[in-house]
């Protein structure tokens, strides 16, 4: 792997967090900045996801090894931005008002998803240490399985959250169908088609 | 567990204070001063005088803080110029409001087809400033520029048999590009009550901030009626129907379950997806406790004294 590759995917991955910040100082996030923030850091869980998600078809597609080394990195990244947009619905939605945020994940059903694939992440994020993944050993693969879970989650999170245009959605919706399409064995069989056909 | 609080149960230190929700923009412009060692002025947010010069302000006004201009004219839902806040502002240049007229059908003596000049002719304009609601969760305050409904309704002279008045948006793949997507059904239909329609606080607006109607709010002309979700008050209005059955909204029709005819403001009864019990005032940084009809209570609840509003949201 060239040593650039992950430093580089690293500043990438903080401009997001970054044009948000220089946005929300300068007033460029529109009339309800907050509405904005929680809707981008969202949308940039969900991409950050799907993109983690594309690692292992990119190595497959073109035998590259660097998609491996950062997808720990992109997955992490995924973890901050869920981080980021939970922080600004508790604090900046919400202002702390526990009871109206129980009340939240209980009665609707959008937070309630939202809610169960942020926990879902917690423990994938906190055993993503090399001594966490030798400790947890065949067990550890099992666990990080959930990552085609919570993107899935992810979506069903931001397609109820609209009122009546689902068009953003549903583009990630497929994308993430192609990926998990592109793991079953025919996928497999597809990608690997494809390889040979380039290098024919 | 008990998470359902009583209005009795919030006490008055729980209710924030005035000062702390006009604090977002502050805390914006501390922001950028740090950032860019600039200072911005206060902003005058006073309404200017523009095409309609000096009008009187109706009594009805509220005196709150207005809403800047900028954010009423920049942040819309005009699903007809696309679904995204700033989407109206930057497509409906493509509008004709000039020359427009209203087709008046239905359960009335005077139907027919009336220029705008016509309409507007023989109203006194005035500014009204309300309290605007979104189902979304934010509100506004907007200086309009408007007349009574019910007396624009009154000159059609409506039949006994007049029950509900519909009201019909522009429908124009050309000029409206967001209808090119069937996101609703287009044309937008929204409908009142006769009683609603004959309500002092419901005005037809031609203008806002003392200047016409920007196309992106709905010009030339629109419905405004302030103690309902900010969506009952259809935009870019060509066709006022009298009718006898209770019309199917196109909001009513995209989501039954969600959105019902009445619509009004009421932080008791929850969007299925969402509270109602607070909203954020655009340039406010705390959200507000939202206020029963949106604050219009003592002009209107009288209106569906015996109705179950949980019934009929």
């Amino acid at each position: 792997m060239k040593p650039w590759i992950k430093p580089v995917i690293f500043i990438l991955c903080l401009l997001p967090l970054a044009w948000l910040i220089f946005a929300l100082l300068t007033d460029q996030l529109g009339a309800n900045p907050i509405e904005e923030l929680t809707r981008e850091t969202g949308e940039w869980t969900l991409r950050l996801l799907l993109i983690t998600l594309c690692m292992t078809p990119l190595r497959g597609m073109f035998g590259w090894t660097w998609p491996l080394r950062v997808r720990r990195m992109l997955g992490l990244f995924a973890f901050f931005y869920v981080c980021v947009h939970l922080t600004t619905y508790i604090w900046l939605d919400q202002f702390f008002d526990w009871n109206e945020i129980l009340r939240d994940i209980y009665k609707r059903r959008f937070i309630t998803v939202g809610m169960l694939a942020f926990v879902l992440l917690l423990p994938l994020a906190l055993t993503s240490t090399n001594a966490m993944m030798k400790r947890l050993g065949k067990n550890w693969k099992r666990l990080h399985q959930l990552v085609y879970v919570i993107p899935a989650l992810g979506v069903l999170h931001f397609w109820w959250v609209v009122k009546a245009d689902v068009r953003a959605p549903l583009v990630y919706a497929v994308i993430l169908v192609l990926l998990l399409a592109v793991r079953t064995e025919r996928g497999k069989a597809w990608l690997k088609r494809d390889k040979t056909a380039a290098i024919a | 567990m008990v998470l359902i609080r009583t209005p009795s149960d919030i006490q008055s230190s729980e209710i924030t204070p005035e000062s702390v929700y006009r604090e977002r923009r502050r805390f914006m412009q501390a922001g950028l001063a740090m950032a860019g060692g600039l200072a911005l002025g206060p902003q005058v947010l006073q309404a200017k005088t523009g095409a309609y010069g000096n009008l009187p302000r109706s009594p009805l006004s509220t005196d709150e803080e207005l809403t800047e201009l900028k954010d009423v004219t920049s942040y819309n839902n005009f699903y007809e110029f696309g679904t995204g806040k700033a989407d109206p502002a930057e497509n409906a240049h493509t509008l004709k409001p000039s020359p427009w007229s209203i087709s008046v059908e239905g359960e009335c003596a005077k139907p027919g087809t009336y220029t705008l000049e016509d309409i507007l002719k023989p109203h006194a304009l005035e500014e009204r400033i309300y309290r605007l609601r979104c189902v979304e969760g934010w509100s506004m305050v907007i200086p309009w520029v408007g007349f009574s409904l019910g007396d624009l309704l009154k000159r059609f002279e409506p039949t006994g048999n007049a029950k509900y008045v519909e009201f019909v948006t522009l429908e124009d793949k050309e000029q409206m590009p967001g209808q090119r997507w069937p996101i609703l059904r287009w044309p937008y239909v929204e409908g009142l009550r006769m009683d609603e329609a004959m309500h002092p606080l419901t005005i037809m607006a031609v203008g806002l901030y003392g200047d016409v109607l920007p196309n992106q709010n709905g010009a030339p002309i629109r419905l405004v009626v302030p103690w309902k979700y900010g969506f009952k008050s259809g935009k870019s209005i060509v066709k006022i129907r009298f009718v006898e059955q209770q019309p199917v909204s196109s909001w009513m029709r995209s989501a039954p379950s969600e959105y019902g005819f009445y619509s009004n403001v009421n932080p008791e009864v929850d969007h299925p997806r969402w509270s109602q019990r607070t909203e954020r005032r655009i340039g406010d940084f705390i959200k507000r406790k939202t206020l029963m009809f949106n604050g219009y209570a003592d002009q209107v609840a009288s209106l569906y004294s015996g109705m179950d509003l949980r019934k009929n949201y």
